[in-house]
């Protein structure tokens, strides 16, 4: 009897320690599959509460997140479109709680943690460290389809390397060109047997590669990765002040960005 | 006294730095025999590979019983793409492999397309027979010449290298025994794959770009393309820009527009067919502050501009946030019908909620034919194929291009088993399972 009342006591202490918040927690916004942020963290958060959603708690709307918002959907009488729009976050709000501190000290911390009800909060967090004073939001990416962060930063280095110099659409077009090689047989498929292939880029032969590349670059690989091709399906390229094979002259040109000529 | 010191600090000096170059130009020596070496592996490496593939294929023509032809294809399929994977490490990117490459990929899809097949209920063809041996000479021949340079390489001490300089300083003394005989090799090989003797059955496979089909219509001049431009992207008028032709290589004829606008940071780009001026791509180079919209919001408006544009018709099928963009993937729709081949990507800002990036590529050079098929199968019928341990929450018709680039009308089943999601589609024709991918678009960030 006296260990239930001291679990009462510590589970009061850590409700007390993390208030639930405000009653409205929640942007105005309607939360949909593919966002990020902090709702997404709250609203993953009130979903682990209540038991539907049983993955981490990252901020990040994947898949996971969507059909578990679509079971509560359901069960809850709600029209099943995987929106978290007002009724649902009302309802949300309502039936669940959200230790708002807990959860954003957990991931500042960069700690395992789960955020079930009826859990005293203390004993769902696996300390990990290391992740000390981080300011970084949500402890996930959104990553298009095939491409780890890893390998955007490969091409990043690759596209800073060969054209950092260049306009933003170069940047783009030589990220084009690189994704453009994976698909053509007459190339290695993979990023990395692209890029390291020998002699076709210079940045990868004289080590320029290696040089940190700045966002503009990621986000020109990005872009190419999401589907912007500025070359219009081209495989080389070249600097004509710099070129010095005639073989490459012989390639038919698509067209010219920046001090590049792209071709087939 | 001081002279004898001074003779002396010298002679440490002298030593020292001749024992440092000396260090120097040993590791230097190390490094370049390295890399040598790695070069080595890779050409070596493949002389074996084709050797292998050759008689692997001259195998497969002596076999008769389907369970050890699938098998020996399976083989013949791995072999050529660990041969694919030697070319990719030679110092050749100048030098005009691409055909030996093609070919070797070429072997592979063809190898692995009939080795997946049930060869019980569906025998190879003879067109494919003729195929698998015009390979088989084409690999024989390939073997002789790589053998040939391989033994010439071992027999004179070739260094790769040497290769390298040679193709880096455009030395056309052509005495480069290397590269004359990788230039036979690929001799050898082009009068084969322009021969087509890869057959019918080939033909779709090479990634042939069809162009713009529904680019159609007149042929519009510079003006007209800046005119377009003013309009699909709202521009003020005050903006300078700049229109050039494309050059000879394209596969259609476009303009490309340079749009430079004094007021805001970065350029917009666009490209827009010369036929019918229809646009390509566009993309804004803006810097984007801080998100004020929501991913949800971006996605209205982004529908509401292709409305605007007669775009119609198009749902959204995927939408994602990158920071302070969102990225959207629209599809055609027809009476339920999802078309998955024509799909116009889009970027909206989510400071302002601007379109600041199109792309209509894949949709202008769709040509699935209309009216679409009926499907012959009932969904209920379709559904008794799908795995029993996936749980489907989602079920729609849609048409995807399958693994031989042809239009398919399917049943797509979007489904969960365990943590994972699955998207399912199966033909709704024949039954047959078209393609399974497993949807994953998050990943943890590395610490």
């Amino acid at each position: 009897m006296a260990r239930k009342w001291v679990l009462f006591i510590a589970l009061a202490v850590w409700t007390y320690i993390y208030p639930s918040g405000h009653a409205f927690a929640f942007s105005p916004q309607v939360i949909q599959r593919g966002a990020v942020g902090d709702d997404v963290i709250e609203l993953q958060a009130r979903l682990q509460y209540l038991g539907f959603y049983n993955g981490k708690i990252d901020g990040v709307f994947g898949w996971r997140t969507y059909w578990a918002l679509r079971n509560f959907q359901y069960e809850y009488g709600l029209p099943v479109d995987g929106l978290a729009g007002s009724e649902t976050k009302r309802k949300l709000v309502n039936a669940s709680k959200y230790y708002e501190q807990f959860v954003k000290e957990q991931i500042r911390q960069g700690n395992d943690f789960t955020h079930y009800g009826g859990i005293p909060l203390s004993q769902q967090v696996k300390k990990r460290g290391g992740g000390g004073g981080r300011t970084v939001k949500t402890t996930a990416s959104n990553v298009p389809k095939g491409f780890s962060q890893n390998d955007i930063r490969l091409m990043a280095n690759a596209v800073y390397g060969e054209a950092r110099g260049e306009p933003y659409i170069g940047q783009v077009a030589v990220a084009a060109v690189i994704l453009n090689r994976l698909e053509h047989p007459s190339f290695p498929d993979t990023v990395a047997g692209v890029i390291f292939q020998p002699g076709a880029f210079t940045a990868v032969a004289d080590g320029q590669i290696w040089l940190t590349p700045n966002e503009t670059a990621k986000k020109a690989v990005l872009d190419a990765i999401n589907g912007w091709d500025p070359t219009g399906g081209a495989i080389y390229y070249f600097n004509p002040a710099t070129a010095t094979s005639a073989w490459i002259w012989s390639r038919p040109q698509i067209k010219r960005i920046g001090n590049h000529i792209f071709c087939k | 006294m001081v002279r004898n010191l001074l003779i002396a600090a010298l002679v440490v000096a002298v030593v020292g730095t001749g024992y440092w170059g000396y260090r120097e130009h040993q590791e230097k020596n190390a490094i370049l025999i390295h890399a040598e070496n790695n070069y080595q592996r890779a050409f070596h490496d493949l002389a074996y590979q084709i050797d292998l593939l050759h008689d692997k294929l001259g195998a497969t023509l002596a076999m008769n019983s389907h369970a050890s032809l699938s098998p020996a294809l399976a083989e013949v399929w791995k072999i050529a793409s660990e041969a694919h994977s030697d070319v990719g490490q030679l110092p050749l990117s100048l030098l005009p492999f691409n055909k030996t490459q093609e070919f070797l990929s070429k072997i592979g899809e063809f190898s692995y397309r009939t080795a997946v097949r049930d060869l019980e209920k569906e025998p190879l063809t003879k067109e494919e027979y003729k195929t698998l041996e015009a390979l088989y000479k084409s690999a024989g021949a390939i073997r002789q010449e790589l053998r040939n340079v391989q033994h010439l390489v071992l027999e004179n001490n070739l260094r790769w290298m040497d290769v390298e300089l040679a193709l880096a300083t455009n030395d056309e003394k052509g005495d480069n025994i290397i590269i004359d005989g990788l230039k036979a090799v690929e001799k050898n090989v082009d009068t084969f794959s322009s021969s087509s003797e890869f057959g019918p059955s080939f033909i779709g496979l090479a990634n042939e770009e069809k162009g713009f089909v529904r680019a159609k219509g007149r042929p519009i001049s510079k003006d007209e393309a800046k005119r377009i431009a003013r309009e699909f992207l709202g521009l003020k008028g005050t903006e300078k820009i700049k229109v050039t032709d494309s050059g000879n290589g394209a596969d259609e004829r476009f303009y490309s527009l340079t749009i430079h606008d004094p007021k805001t940071k970065g350029d917009i780009y666009m490209d827009v067919t010369k036929n019918g001026g229809y646009p390509i791509w566009a993309l804004n180079s803006r810097p984007i502050g801080k998100p004020k919209i929501s991913l949800h919001e971006a996605a209205n408006r982004g529908m509401a501009f292709l409305r605007r544009h007669q775009f119609t018709g198009f749902e959204l099928y995927d939408s994602t946030q990158y920071d302070n963009v969102a990225v959207l993937t629209f599809v055609k729709s027809e009476n339920g019908v999802r078309i998955y081949p024509e799909a116009i990507q889009m970027k909206v800002a989510l400071d302002n909620g601007h379109v600041v990036g199109f792309t209509a590529r894949d949709y202008l050079s769709s040509s699935i034919p209309r009216p679409l098929p009926k499907p012959t199968l009932t969904v209920e019928a379709v559904k008794k194929k799908v795995n029993p341990h996936l749980k489907v929450m989602e079920e729609r018709q849609a048409v995807i291009m399958n693994d031989l680039q042809k239009p398919v009308l399917c049943y797509e089943f979007l489904g969960t088993l365990g943590d994972e999601t699955y998207q399912l589609f199966i033909n709704a024709a024949t039954g047959l399972e078209e393609k399974v991918e497993k949807l994953e678009s998050v990943e943890p960030n590395y610490r």
